[in-house]
């Protein structure tokens, strides 16, 4: 149970730096609608948002109708999100006079401003004309995975580890305002092209953009979604279901010895919990599209409150405390200790006799989870001796807290593979392996 | 305050609507739609913001969404069991316009708050001394509601209360199947922890202390003081043993004990909502005949139809249309005499008969005591007191609000006056002028 903000409890610090962008707390909007015009960007800031990336300037586009895509799952809207718009429509003109007017009203909050243009002196005029109204920082969007690429932009650029050092050592040899880079997951491996910005000497990354997809079809007309007449292209995925894609390649950059650069993290970002995890995992910001698509700025409330609230908790009293904190935690597959061993136990109180994880554990992984001898009863039972500790079970129960897996004394020293091979480590039986 | 005694009547009722474990407060959570500008809250007299505790719930923010339900209600925790949320906040819910069961408002709301109480989470601080003082006349609802809010703004508060118990009906009056007197007296002792919050019980004013030296004391009255004694009926044989006003039995019945170990037949007279608690009550309590006897029809009862219903289904009876006329016995009540009532409520000639009867609570409402502040000369109708805007009375120093003011309505509704005649005395405390 989290802490609350008790009268006299000295609330934790949440100021963060991310690259030199400082912004109150470490809630910033995202590069995307949300953060499309100046009269939204103050009602966020209003709201509670620490700070906003611009939706992305450039030579303004025209987007077409319709252009978002969604699915959801067991009654929720939008757990991924897709579309196909581009950056901004708007004359860039009134996009710096707003700047302007955000910081004069604004000027302890961070607004940090997307670009994506071509040339070098087209960089070169638009860092200009962004420092001039005011940006705390700039993005350089490198990510953008349809339309713009196709144009030499976006993921283009992203994807191309030498371009994508050369326009970042343009941006950077013009800003005096920290610069972030902002990269595309549509790559095999995020860590060139972490190095290739840090090269280029960027203050930092934010990462991920939206990952390629095509959201769905329409089985009835056969056009794919979301439809433009009768047609439709591949769009870029986000959402909480991309989260799992995100936090992995913030991870691999924050655990790269020769990357160490802050890090403001997006995809997926719903509520505060999630934040907390980009941000173990070495985010010093994070950032939200679809949650805010989806639910308002108001989320931010609850967003800060619970970040306070778990940090009280932990005793944190500032966002450096915990940034990064479960990068120790994570290896590489050769470290992990094979002789850890666990197994599924069930709290037959909790269990509603759904045996949901009966079959799962019969049909999809090692046969281990049985019918109760007494037909009377419909808690299943657990053959330990066979259950290779999988989590499958766990996964599919309904009942939180009912499937608990638990660590087996086995009597075996740790022995990870590496281990093994090299110092000729004993591995304790397999299991389930018959 | 006096503590209660041990051994009260009430203490065998269990929760009619029992409280939601910390699984289903989740799945609940997780149904709500987040609504903007959500219906429920407009059907909520205090304006809780619901959909934003429902959401803190969710993320697992317990303690951030009961400071959101208290910062608008500071009774949240009684008003969560006590509501008529059927036709507030539930009654309203979208989903009801889907067909799919609402969200369980009153339960989540429960569920957040008791948590609170429990683990002794505060979260409000008294604001820094502003050298105003405001006395409160009477201990319930709407003074603690006034009194905890002017103690936030830093101004001084001194409650009067005639009684030796605070809290007023919300402690005394409320059917224990919703609310049990432990539970109310629990959350103002919690409420209390803002400090300052002086008390002076045993005080009825203005017999025990006039106005003129409350006025002196104070620079601002509020007038909390509700409704009077249940009315009475003026038929002979009203004076026997065993012929009660509703509302002083329960306040037996909960703040001690009451002997229905030989009532063989109860009647309740009256259809508005003390009738319904009155004889749920009576049965819950193990009487074995209980019946409603009301003037109109089912239909025109001014009582909850949800109330009835439950009543109905734990085995009360009634007589429609029908009118007690005489009260008969010798040392005490054996029999009600009754006359059967025309659509138009004339009593039909001949229709007299008599049913055997050894305690008849008489449930027609209650007094209006307004005229007991005649002496400041504040206008009255009806025994009600008239207020204006943030309810101030005539008399510019003097603010009312609660059951004095609507002649008796909920909880909630007492809260919600209570409060804002705070802000209101706030406001013009600061503007000096008053
Ligand atoms: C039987 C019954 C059941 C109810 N059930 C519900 C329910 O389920 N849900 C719901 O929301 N509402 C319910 N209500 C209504 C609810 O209790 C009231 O609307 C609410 O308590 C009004 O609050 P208040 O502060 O205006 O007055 P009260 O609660 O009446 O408090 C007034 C206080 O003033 C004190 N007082 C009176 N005169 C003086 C004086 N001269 N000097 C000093 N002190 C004085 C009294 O002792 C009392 O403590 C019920 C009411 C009754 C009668
Ligand atoms: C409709 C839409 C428009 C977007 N436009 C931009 C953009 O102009 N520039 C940019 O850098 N990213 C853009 N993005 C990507 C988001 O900034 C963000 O990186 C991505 O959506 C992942 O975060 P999320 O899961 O919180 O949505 C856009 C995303 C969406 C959904
Ligand atoms: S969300 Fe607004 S702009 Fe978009 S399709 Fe609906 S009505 Fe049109
Ligand atoms: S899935 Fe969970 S609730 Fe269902 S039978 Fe298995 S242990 Fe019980
Ligand atoms: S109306 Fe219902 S669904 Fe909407 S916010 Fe309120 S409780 Fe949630």
């Amino acid at each position: 149970m989290l802490s609350p903000t008790k009268p006299g409890f000295k609330k934790p610090d949440l100021t963060s730096n991310t690259g030199g962008i400082i912004s109150p707390n470490p809630f910033w909007l995202a590069s995307a609608p949300p953060a499309n015009s100046g009269g939204q960007i103050m009602r966020a800031f209003d709201a509670g948002w620490g700070g906003a990336v611009w939706k992305t300037l450039g030579q303004p586009i025209q987007n077409v109708s319709s252009r978002f895509g969604a699915v959801g799952w067991n009654g929720r809207n939008g757990v991924g999100f897709n579309n196909i718009e581009l950056i901004t429509d708007r004359p860039l003109e009134t996009n710096f006079r707003e700047i302007y007017e955000v910081k004069k009203r604004y000027p302890n909050h961070a607004v940090i401003v997307s670009l994506m243009v071509e040339t070098r002196e087209e960089w070169k005029e638009i860092i200009q004309r962004s420092e001039d109204a005011g940006a705390d920082g700039l993005e350089l969007n490198f990510g953008c995975p349809h339309g713009m690429c196709e144009r030499g932009m976006g993921s283009a650029v992203g994807q191309e580890p030498k371009i994508n050092e050369r326009i970042t050592g343009w941006a950077k040899e013009f800003a005096k305002v920290p610069v972030l880079v902002k990269l595309t997951p549509n790559v095999g491996d995020i860590r060139p092209h972490g190095l290739a910005a840090k090269r280029g000497g960027a203050d930092g990354v934010s990462l991920i953009n939206t990952i390629k997809s095509i959201i769905g079809v329409d089985i009835d007309t056969f056009v794919p979604q979301p439809i433009v007449g009768n047609l439709s292209t591949n769009g870029g995925y986000c959402g909480v279901a991309v989260r799992p894609i995100a936090l992995h390649m913030c991870a691999s950059l924050a655990r790269e010895p020769d990357f160490r650069l802050p890090i403001s993290g997006i995809g997926g970002i719903a509520n505060w919990r999630d934040a907390v995890e980009f941000m173990l995992l070495g985010s010093s910001s994070v950032q939200v599209c679809t949650e805010v698509m989806l639910k308002g700025y108001r989320i931010v409330e609850d967003m800060i409150q619970g970040l306070e609230g778990w940090m009280m908790d932990k005793g944190f009293t500032k966002l450096d405390d915990f940034v990064g904190k479960s990068i120790p935690h994570y290896s590489e597959w050769g470290d992990l200790d094979l002789n850890y061993e666990t197994v599924a136990k069930i709290n037959p109180v909790s269990c509603i006799g759904c045996q949901l994880c009966m079959v799962a554990c019969d049909d999809g992984a090692h046969q281990c989870i049985h019918p109760n001898a007494d037909a009377a009863i419909r808690v299943p039972v657990v053959d330990e001796s066979e259950c290779v500790g999988c989590n499958l079970c766990q996964i599919v129960c309904p009942v939180q807290g009912c499937i608990t897996m638990e660590p087996v004394a086995n009597g075996f020293p740790t022995a990870s593979w590496n281990d093994h091979v090299e110092h000729g480590k004993v591995l304790r039986p397999k299991k389930g392996a018959h | 305050m006096s503590v209660l005694p041990e051994n009260r009547s009430e203490t065998v009722f269990k929760d009619f609507k029992p409280a939601l474990t910390a699984k289903q407060a989740i799945v609940e959570a997780n149904r709500c739609l987040y609504c903007a500008d959500a219906p429920c809250i407009k059907a909520c007299p205090t304006s809780i913001n619901i959909p934003e505790f429902i959401r803190k719930i969710g993320t697992g923010n317990v303690a951030g969404s009961a400071k959101t339900i208290f910062e608008s209600n500071v009774l949240g925790s009684s008003c969560a069991r006590i509501c008529p949320v059927e036709v507030l906040c539930v009654g309203d819910c979208v989903y009801n316009e889907m067909g799919v069961p609402p969200i369980e408002i009153g339960k989540l709301q429960r569920y957040a708050t008791d948590t609170a109480i429990a683990e002794g989470w505060e979260f409000f601080e008294a604001g820094p001394d502003t050298g105003k003082s405001v006395g409160l006349i009477g201990g319930g609802p709407a003074s603690l509601a006034a009194a905890h809010r002017l103690r936030r703004f830093g101004h001084r508060v001194t409650i009067y209360e005639s009684r030796q118990i605070l809290g007023g009906l919300n402690t005394y009056g409320i059917a224990p199947y919703k609310l049990r007197a432990d539970a109310a007296v629990d959350e103002i002792e919690w409420l209390m922890k803002i400090g300052g919050i002086e008390v002076k019980t045993g005080v009825s004013v203005p017999v025990d202390l006039s106005w003129d030296a409350l006025l002196a004391k104070h620079d601002a009255l509020f007038m909390g003081f509700g409704l009077g004694p249940d009315s009475a009926m003026a038929l002979p044989g009203g004076d026997l043993a065993g012929v009660e006003g509703a509302v002083e039995w329960i306040e037996r019945m909960k703040l001690g004990l009451v002997d229905v170990s030989s009532i063989r037949h109860a009647l309740v007279i009256g259809g508005g909502n003390t009738a319904m608690d009155a004889v749920r009550e009576l049965c819950g309590l193990g009487v074995q005949n209980v019946s409603l006897v009301y003037r109109g029809t089912e239909a025109a009862m001014s009582g909850y139809a949800h109330e009835w219903t439950e009543a109905k289904n734990e085995g009360v009876a009634a007589l429609w249309q029908t009118l007690p006329v005489a009260f008969e016995g010798t040392s005490g009540l054996c029999a009600t005499r009754c006359v059967r009532l025309d659509e138009a409520k004339r009593p039909i000639a001949g229709s007299e008969f008599t049913i055997p009867s050894d305690l008849a609570l008489i449930a027609i409402g209650q007094a209006k005591i307004g005229d007991l502040c005649a002496g400041l000369g504040i206008a009255l109708d009806t025994g009600k007191v008239v207020v204006g805007p943030g309810g101030q009375t005539t008399h510019p120093k003097v603010f009312a609000g609660g059951d004095c003011v609507s002649g008796g309505q909920e909880v909630v509704n007492a809260v919600a006056e209570g409060r804002d005649a705070a802000i209101a005395m706030d406001a013009l405390f600061r503007e000096g002028r008053l």
